[in-house]
């Protein structure tokens, strides 16, 4: 009973912070402060719930529902399972960290913290409400309310190209959603059909929508798969991606590809696997094809790309080809691995966009030509650059490289081919991570942006590089204590989670086990052992 | 009305013998027309400077005391939903106060609650109406100051709204008839009262009367080919026809096509929708609110009253054309409405891509159909009406600010205004947590559930493409720079602000807690 209280509360503590922070328009400090309050208080019960959570317990835990709209049998039903957890978790983690990284963003004209805060409040409460849904309507209803706030974040604190990347992102999300409600209604019509009356509740959808016959799964399947694939994003459903990316403010785009695209994977594996398990296996190769040709094509983007925001988001349609070919290759290894990557990439990802926020935030120019050398100058930064990039690439000691590889190691068996060509993809994460920090942080200090802040275009012709230095030392400080703030806890995890990732493995294989068993798939990796 | 009872008795070459009245079951409709009579004497009797708060107080009364009276019927001890005015010997009311009517007698009556608010409002600017006394020629833009307050709006509205009441009541083509006469000759009227921008009004009041007058014409020529058909004009008697004869089948498909055509014009579905922007545009606003709300509740009601009990048998011989209609409908409102850039010709639009969704629930042919389409109509009409609102109240020196262009940056100014405005678009968008998403859900599942999943993906791709321009209203009140010299947002009167927030309360509220509303619609059906 106090479990399903304390899942209610994580939703409606920090809607209560939405509206109290939205009524202190007077005065900012006080509004980013009650805001960072309501988030820590938010995270103390994240760890509440995870303490509360038992992995060896039912399907779906600390639920409740209460009765919403009878006559289409919809509930306001809530409930986690491991893999829901982990995402409330990084949630919970991730919003603080936003809160403390945007603390000294200027805001636009006119544009007061308080509707700023009030919205990223706002967008955690129905983030949660996603995750947690154990209806599928209200899980619809809530991944459509979560575009507003995310729209008007974009759309009114974003960079100068912020109302069509907002508009974009908005016609997008909004586009897969309909397509989305066509399927919603469908399973309602098919589990009416079967059990007289029609419901939205999850278990009973799984439990009836599954026996349906392969093409009503497949059409079902589609629906839900292209809203989806829209919000993870998959290639070729992935350009809003860098537009809405480039153009967030740094905190909200951490949460955008921290946590709202890791709706589209966790709706794989959720909606998708347990609904339509046919439907499933036999577009399995087409999902397979679509997310290995992320994995390939979003790294030469990253490669390519000048702009920091959209390399950060190149970097991230790469990821998410990764946890798709894991949640597609129906292995246990596999998919705890691509669960482990969806907690994993928001923590390395969200560390890199806020690195390179603290980047322009300094230079004032998202070019990467704009940099050069800034390692003279602001080591700690560097180093920062260097932590995030390498949990970004994988190497081994850091978080991303257990769930990589366990993906890998777990979709071999079933998916040797895809698995290899994935396997380039890590080649390549190595080549554009290492190549940006070179051209940003080594070398002689250069750039537009950071010979600009030397005092004008004549210092470019400064021969001495230590006079420059020198100039420049006082311009561009290190880190200060509140950014160091914000990055440590970031540190501290993609070093824990990449020595000792079992707390978190715990918690998510029991739920994938149980995805698999109602996908109707038995491990062959398991079997071999 | 009672013409019309009379009229089809003859038809029906029986005796002439008094029908059977159920006064409770239809005294809302009695209390409106008895108001409205009343309210012609006042404006001919009671001299011009009382007019206008005798006729305001007489006509919201009206629609409270009709409204109690629909309360107190439905919630007395008698046998509610079979009543009405019955010829004796038959079992099924000529003019039925049957489950739906009720509730869209309801929904008529709070809308037009709202709408008559709007329409009392003067405090902004002088309130929209002209006075009686024409300007000087070629007097489009110059201001005329009306010695008194013009009130006949006020009687022509009540007319409208009964001859609306009865339209969606009558289980009789005749009655329908006169009924939609009824309702649209005040319509017309009013579209021509505008007191500012005279000229754009009167075009569209004459083009709204020239249009609708051939739409009357092809309704009535098929209601008379389909009396060659049945024999009768009573929907039953038509149906109990189209149940397997072999009369010929041309009379009944001409006849029906022609009397649908008249029922599509009224609900402004594409491609009959030709007049709605022109009108909706030229229209003063609180009439257009009116207008956009009332008459699709009328006309759909209607439409759902003659589709069901009437041909429903032979409903695999029309659906397809119907069909077409409704993706045409949808399309052509979402696709134009891209291209508009003043603001009631937008929601003309979106009303044109609205009557299609509420097509598609309307041709599904089942409970949850009738009872979606039901609620759509209640959760659009709110939204429509305080929409309109807003629009009354965004003006510049020389009226209503109508261009989308001179909306841009009004979140800065007006920041209650530009968010009210911005959920109202959202509602029309179909997000969730608004009315419009469940009325969208209501109309879709039961079109799903009756195999027209194709159908609603259209419409789903249809609802997308709408949201573009929703948005971009959104954008240039949020995003953009304000003009220079844009306009001001008025302070809304108490009657607006009344009717805005009815409007958006419903609209919150039906998207919130929708329960209560669908347990009402979903009460009962025709009877027949």
């Amino acid at each position: 009973m106090s479990g399903s209280v304390l899942l209610l509360a994580l939703l409606f503590l920090p809607l209560l912070g939405a509206l109290v922070v939205a009524f202190l328009r007077s005065d900012d400090r006080v509004a980013k402060g009650a805001a960072l309050g309501f988030s820590i208080a938010e995270l103390a019960l994240v760890v509440a719930a995870w303490a509360a959570y038992d992995p060896a317990g039912d399907r779906i835990q600390l639920g409740s529902s209460a009765e919403w709209i009878p006559r289409f049998g919809v509930h306001f039903a809530v409930g986690v399972d491991g893999i829901a957890l982990v995402m409330i978790a990084l949630i919970g983690i991730l919003v603080p960290i936003v809160i403390g990284g945007s603390w000294n963003d200027r805001l636009p004209e006119e544009r007061t913290a308080a509707g700023f805060y009030s919205l990223i409040l706002l967008m955690q409460a129905l983030m949660v409400g996603v995750f947690a849904a154990t209806d599928v309507l209200l899980f619809y209803v809530l991944f459509e309310a979560v575009l507003v706030p995310m729209y008007f974040l974009i759309g009114r604190f974003g960079g100068a190209r912020r109302q069509y990347a907002a508009v974009k992102f908005f016609l997008y999300s909004l586009l897969g959603g309909l397509i989305m409600l066509a399927s919603v209604i469908g399973v309602y019509v098919v589990s009416g059909n079967q059990l007289g009356s029609g419901t939205f509740d999850w278990e009973t959808l799984v439990a009836t929508v599954s026996t349906a016959d392969t093409s009503t799964q497949i059409w079902l399947f589609l629906g839900f798969f292209i809203a989806f694939a829209i919000k993870a994003p998959l290639v070729p459903l992935h350009t809003w991606l860098p537009d809405a990316g480039a153009e967030a403010p740094i905190g909200v785009g951490v949460l955008l590809v921290g946590v709202l695209d890791k709706i589209g994977t966790y709706g794989f594996l959720r909606y998708c696997l347990p609904m339509f398990p046919d439907a499933s296996r036999e577009l399995a190769p087409l999902v397979l094809v679509l997310a290995v040709a992320g994995v390939i094509y979003g790294a030469l983007l990253a490669v390519g790309q000048d702009d920091m925001k959209r390399f950060v988001s190149y970097t991230s349609v790469a990821h998410f080809g990764f946890i798709a070919l894991g949640v597609f290759a129906f292995t246990s290894q596999a998919q705890a691995g691509a669960v482990l990557y969806m907690v994993n990439h928001g923590i390395a990802t969200g560390m890199l966009f806020l690195v390179v926020g603290m980047v322009i935030a300094r230079g004032g120019s998202r070019n990467i030509s704009d940099y050069g050398g800034l390692a003279k100058l602001t080591p700690v930064l560097a180093g920062m650059f260097v932590v995030a990039g390498l949990a970004s690439l994988a190497l081994p000691g850091t978080n991303s490289f257990v769930s990589e590889f366990l993906v890998l190691i777990g979709a071999f068996p079933t998916q040797p081919v895809f698995t290899v060509i994935a396997a380039v993809g890590m080649v390549l994460a190595a080549l554009y991570v290492l190549w940006v920090y070179q051209r940003v942080m080594q070398g002689p200090l250069r750039g537009n942006a950071v010979l600009g802040l030397a005092g004008g275009p004549g210092a470019a012709g400064d021969p001495s590089s230590e006079g420059l230095a020198a100039r420049l030392a006082s311009k561009v400080p290190d880190l200060s204590r509140r950014e160091l703030a914000v990055l440590a806890p970031l540190v501290a995890l993609v070093l824990f989670l990449g020595v000792y990732p079992q707390p978190v493995l715990d918690v998510i294989t029991p739920s994938v086990d149980a995805t698999l068993t109602e996908l109707g798939v038995t491990d062959p990796v398991q079997e071999g052992n | 009305m009672f013409q019309a009872t009379l009229g089809s008795q003859d038809l029906a070459q029986s005796a002439v013998n008094i029908p059977e009245i159920d006064w409770q079951a239809i005294s809302p409709v009695v209390v409106v027309f008895v108001a409205a009579c009343l309210s012609v004497l006042v404006e001919a009797f009671l001299p011009r400077e009382r007019r206008w708060s005798v006729q305001v107080t007489l006509s919201l009364l009206t629609v409270v005391a009709a409204g109690l009276a629909l309360g107190l019927y439905v919630n007395s001890d008698a046998v509610v939903g079979t009543g009405g005015i019955t010829v004796a010997g038959q079992a099924v009311p000529l003019f039925s106060a049957d489950y739906p009517a009720l509730f869209l007698w309801g929904t008529l009556l709070a809308l037009s609650f709202g709408a008559l608010l709007l329409i009392a409002d003067r405090s902004v600017d002088g309130g929209a109406f002209a006075s009686p006394v024409p300007p000087a020629p070629g007097g489009d833009a110059v201001q005329y100051q009306a010695p008194g307050r013009q009130t006949e709006v006020f009687p022509l509205a009540l007319f409208a709204l009964g001859g609306m009441m009865v339209f969606l009541a009558a289980n009789d083509l005749l009655t329908m008839f006169v009924a939609l006469e009824v309702l649209s000759l005040p319509l017309y009227l009013m579209c021509g009262l505008a007191r500012r921008r005279r000229l754009i009004s009167q075009e569209s009041a004459v083009k709204y009367f020239l249009l609708g007058a051939f739409s009357s014409a092809f309704f009535l020529y098929g209601l008379a080919l389909l009396y060659g058909y049945a024999g009768s004009v009573r929907l039953v008697d038509i149906a109990a026809a189209t149940a397997g004869t072999d009369r010929p089948e041309t009379l009944l498909y001409a006849g029906f096509g022609l009397l649908v055509v008249g029922l599509l014009f009224k609900a402004s579905i594409g491609p009959f929708h030709a007049w709605t922007p022109d009108v909706y545009q030229g229209a003063p606003t609180p009439v257009t609110a009116f207008m956009a709300a009332c008459t699709k509740v009328a006309a759909f009601g209607a439409i759902l009253r003659v589709l069901t009990l009437a041909f429903e048998a032979s409903s695999w011989e029309w659906r397809g054309v119907l069909w077409a209609v409704a993706i045409v409908s949808m399309l052509i409102g979402a696709v134009l409405g891209l291209t508009q850039t003043d603001m009631k010709r937008m929601i003309a639009y979106s009303s044109i891509a609205h009557a299609g969704f509420l097509l598609v629930g309307a041709i599904a042919m089942t409970e949850d159909g009738l009872s979606g389409t039901m609620f759509y109509l209640l959760a659009y009409g709110f939204t429509t009406l305080a929409a309109f609102g807003i629009i009354t109240l965004v003006r510049d020196g020389n009226g209503e600010a109508t261009h989308l262009s001179q909306w841009a940056g009004l979140a800065k100014r007006s920041p209650l205004v530009a968010a009210t405005f911005a959920f109202l678009l959202l509602a029309l968008a179909g997000i969730p947590l608004t009315s419009g998403f469940m009325g969208k859900l209501a109309v879709f599942s039961a079109a799903i559930a009756d195999g027209m999943a194709p159908l609603v993906v259209v419409a789903l791709l249809a609802s997308a493409i709408a949201a573009f321009f929703y948005l971009r209203v959104i954008v240039l009140m949020y995003f953009s720079e304000p003009a220079q010299d844009g306009p001001t947002v008025s302070v809304p009167g108490a009657f607006t602000t009344a009717a805005i927030t009815l409007g958006v309360v419903v609209t919150l509220l039906l998207g919130v807690l929708p329960a209560f509303a669908l347990d009402w619609a979903s009460v009962g059906g025709f009877v027949s």
